[in-house]
């Protein structure tokens, strides 16, 4: 911002009028400059793993050696073998399907369903957060306290009564998640924007005569995004965790859809005869949240930042 | 001052209390279809369902059935569950033990466990060990608790053939037995536990040792090993209980999937198969017990750490 070489020059002609100046100053970029994030190598490694996934979320269909509904395989919860319908490089679960396809076809729903679920926490959650933040007043006090409520829930519980209530499918997943999720972003954006509104800059702004949208726009966001990029990676694991947790107790994805949680769950019996069908796909989860959480402890670590505290 | 702050934080969670009621109780009334209707299925006729909605009291406006319903509880009458009629508090009664054993043990264990290892990792910041617990422990947080228990059974039941990997309690087992029996369900949990535990514990002395009057013993020359245990430990010990407490509510959530996969006759498993049948009865009373029980182990955690103040505890 201080290379700015508009700047140097308008500082450096004392006979413009203020106005003028006024508009320069206008004109400056408003996003704040590029932070640089280095990584460590695990953390480096962890982003090549997550990228890998979400590729593999992309292009699923495309590269599983088999569909995953059907019935391919010699028998059900059988190894690595071969047959006129191709290879079963992880072997089959409990009804002779190909567990590596249905692995790679989980991601999606898994993944998926995970990701817009946060995706829509967080539109929810900052909204509100950042309304509040900036309102302040009454509509602060009353979403403050809604949210207080669900916070001071277990967010299993609150799955249970929603699934209980509504019966389970993928919008009541996605919309049970998101809000309950919604919460604890809201708590952070709310934080973050009265942090940021009390600036001097927003207050220049403000003096200026900018309305609250751009305030909220040009401001606040670009001021709270890198906090809110970790938190992300953070409620995302979360959000895995609680999805996969729900199918695992069959109230999740339902079958035949592949999902990870409930993948584990139908292949468990196969366990004490040898069959790997369950740890696959458990394997699967792994290698996708533990890749997320390193990358954030390490962003947090090299930032300073207490996040990893958050990591409860 | 102090007993001010404790006394407003137990007036919010008795607030919270109320509004989980309120949750609980508008998930039964607004739902689709009612009980009634259920109740009868095929054989209802207009007048049947008119009296049944009377016998239930559903003809009332929904606030008296709310402070009914809420009276009931308080009484300790749970109702009556949809699938087979029996009376819920006899349902809940057993299987409440069950999981209360189970957690007591977990608790027992988890707790001298997490924090010697979490003081044993602050006292050597970025030594190996150190690495080893803060990788192994933020492993263990990022994965589901049925992960921990697949790989469990795998080892040591599959692999080992060490423990059994379902939990068959019929009351008459002997020690060693009853031992066995609970073995992998409270490894399990004890290790999702701890592995937060270890991670707080060793948070809450780092925060304590960036305190000035750490860096004078530092200066002084004291060793790191009595700078933890003389001077940091007994700063933190407030946080240090604020976070069992705070795990043990984490329990909660633990306790609904493990009881699940090793089938522990336990309030969980008991609520899981009330959400499958939708048997919304069952569901309204286990949801009542977990959150309160989650409700009154946050509080406590948060009057710890109050209490554990000593600028509010010795007010000037």
């Amino acid at each position: 911002m201080t290379e700015n070489p508009e700047l140097a020059e308008e500082s450096s002609m004392p006979e413009k009028d203020i106005l003028a100046e006024i508009d320069a100053v206008d004109e400056l970029p408003t996003a704040p400059p590029k932070r640089r994030v280095r990584l460590s190598w695990l953390g480096k490694a962890s982003a090549a793993i997550v990228a890998l996934w979400l590729v593999i979320c992309l292009i699923g269909p495309s590269i599983a050696p088999f569909h995953e509904m059907d019935i391919d395989g010699d028998d059900g919860f059988m190894g690595y073998h071969t047959n006129e319908y191709g290879t079963f490089y992880l072997g089959t679960d409990y009804l002779g399907r190909d567990t590596l396809s249905r692995v790679i076809y989980g991601a999606r729903n898994t993944i998926g369903i995970s990701l817009a679920s946060t995706l829509l926490a967080y539109l929810i959650g900052i909204t509100l957060g950042i309304l509040a933040a900036v309102k302040g007043g009454w509509i602060d006090m009353g979403i403050s306290r809604v949210n207080d409520a669900i916070l001071s829930l277990p967010t299993i519980m609150l799955g249970l009564i929603a699934i209980a209530w509504l019966g389970s499918s993928i919008p009541v997943l996605v919309g049970t998640a998101s809000i309950i999720y919604a919460s604890s972003v809201f708590r952070i954006a709310r934080a973050l924007g009265q942090d940021i509104m009390v600036q001097d800059f927003v207050e220049a702004a403000k003096a200026r005569g900018e309305g609250v949208w751009w305030v909220i726009r040009s401001e606040v966001l670009p001021n709270a995004a890198m906090p809110l990029a970790t938190d992300f990676g953070l409620r995302l694991v979360f959000v895995v965790l609680f999805i996969s947790s729900l199918s695992f107790l069959g109230l999740g994805v339902q079958p035949p859809a592949a999902d990870w949680g409930s993948m584990v769950r139908e292949n468990l019996q196969g366990l004490p005869y040898g069959s790997y069908a369950a740890i696959w796909p458990a394997l699967a989860i792994a290698t996708f949240t533990i890749p997320i959480n390193l990358i954030v402890d390490d962003i947090s670590a090299k930032s300073g930042g207490s996040l990893a505290s958050k990591m409860v | 001052m102090m007993k001010k702050m404790v006394l407003r934080r137990i007036a919010i969670g008795f607030a919270t209390l109320v509004v989980v009621s309120i949750i609980v109780f508008l998930m039964t009334s607004v739902l689709p279809g009612d009980v009634a209707q259920i109740i009868l299925g095929q054989s209802a006729t207009p007048e049947t369902l008119a009296a049944l909605r009377k016998e239930l009291g559903m003809d009332q406006p929904g606030y008296v059935r709310y402070f009914q319903w809420l009276g009931n509880m308080a009484t300790g009458d749970l109702g009556i569950s949809k699938a087979g009629g029996a009376t819920i508090e006899s349902l809940i009664s057993g299987r409440l033990g069950n999981t209360m054993v189970m957690s007591g043990l977990v608790a027992a264990i988890s707790i001298p466990i997490s924090i010697a290892l979490g003081l044993w990792a602050a006292m050597h910041p970025g030594a190996l060990l150190d690495r080893i617990v803060t990788f192994g422990t933020l492993s263990l947080i990022s994965v589901p608790e049925f992960f921990i228990a697949t790989i469990l059974v795998l080892i040591l039941a599959v692999e080992l053939h060490w423990l059994p990997a379902t939990t068959y309690l019929t009351g008459d087992e002997t020690f060693l037995e009853f031992f066995k029996a609970m073995a992998m369900p409270l490894i399990t949990l004890v290790i999702v536990v701890s592995a937060q535990m270890i991670r707080m514990t060793r948070a809450g002395i780092l925060n304590v040792m960036s305190s000035p009057y750490i860096e004078m013993a530092i200066l002084k020359g004291v060793p790191r090993r009595r700078i933890i245990l003389r001077h940091a430990f007994f700063n933190a010990i407030g946080p240090i209980v604020n976070v069992i407490a705070l795990n043990l509510a984490y329990l909660v959530s633990g306790v609904v999937v493990v009881e699940t996969i090793f089938s522990y006759p336990g309030l969980a498993k008991l609520m899981i198969d009330g959400v499958q049948t939708r048997d919304l009865p069952l569901v309204q009373a286990c949801a009542m017990i977990f959150c309160g029980a989650y409700v009154i182990l946050i509080l406590m955690a948060d009057v710890a750490s109050i209490m554990s103040n000593p600028r509010l505890r010795n007010p000037k």
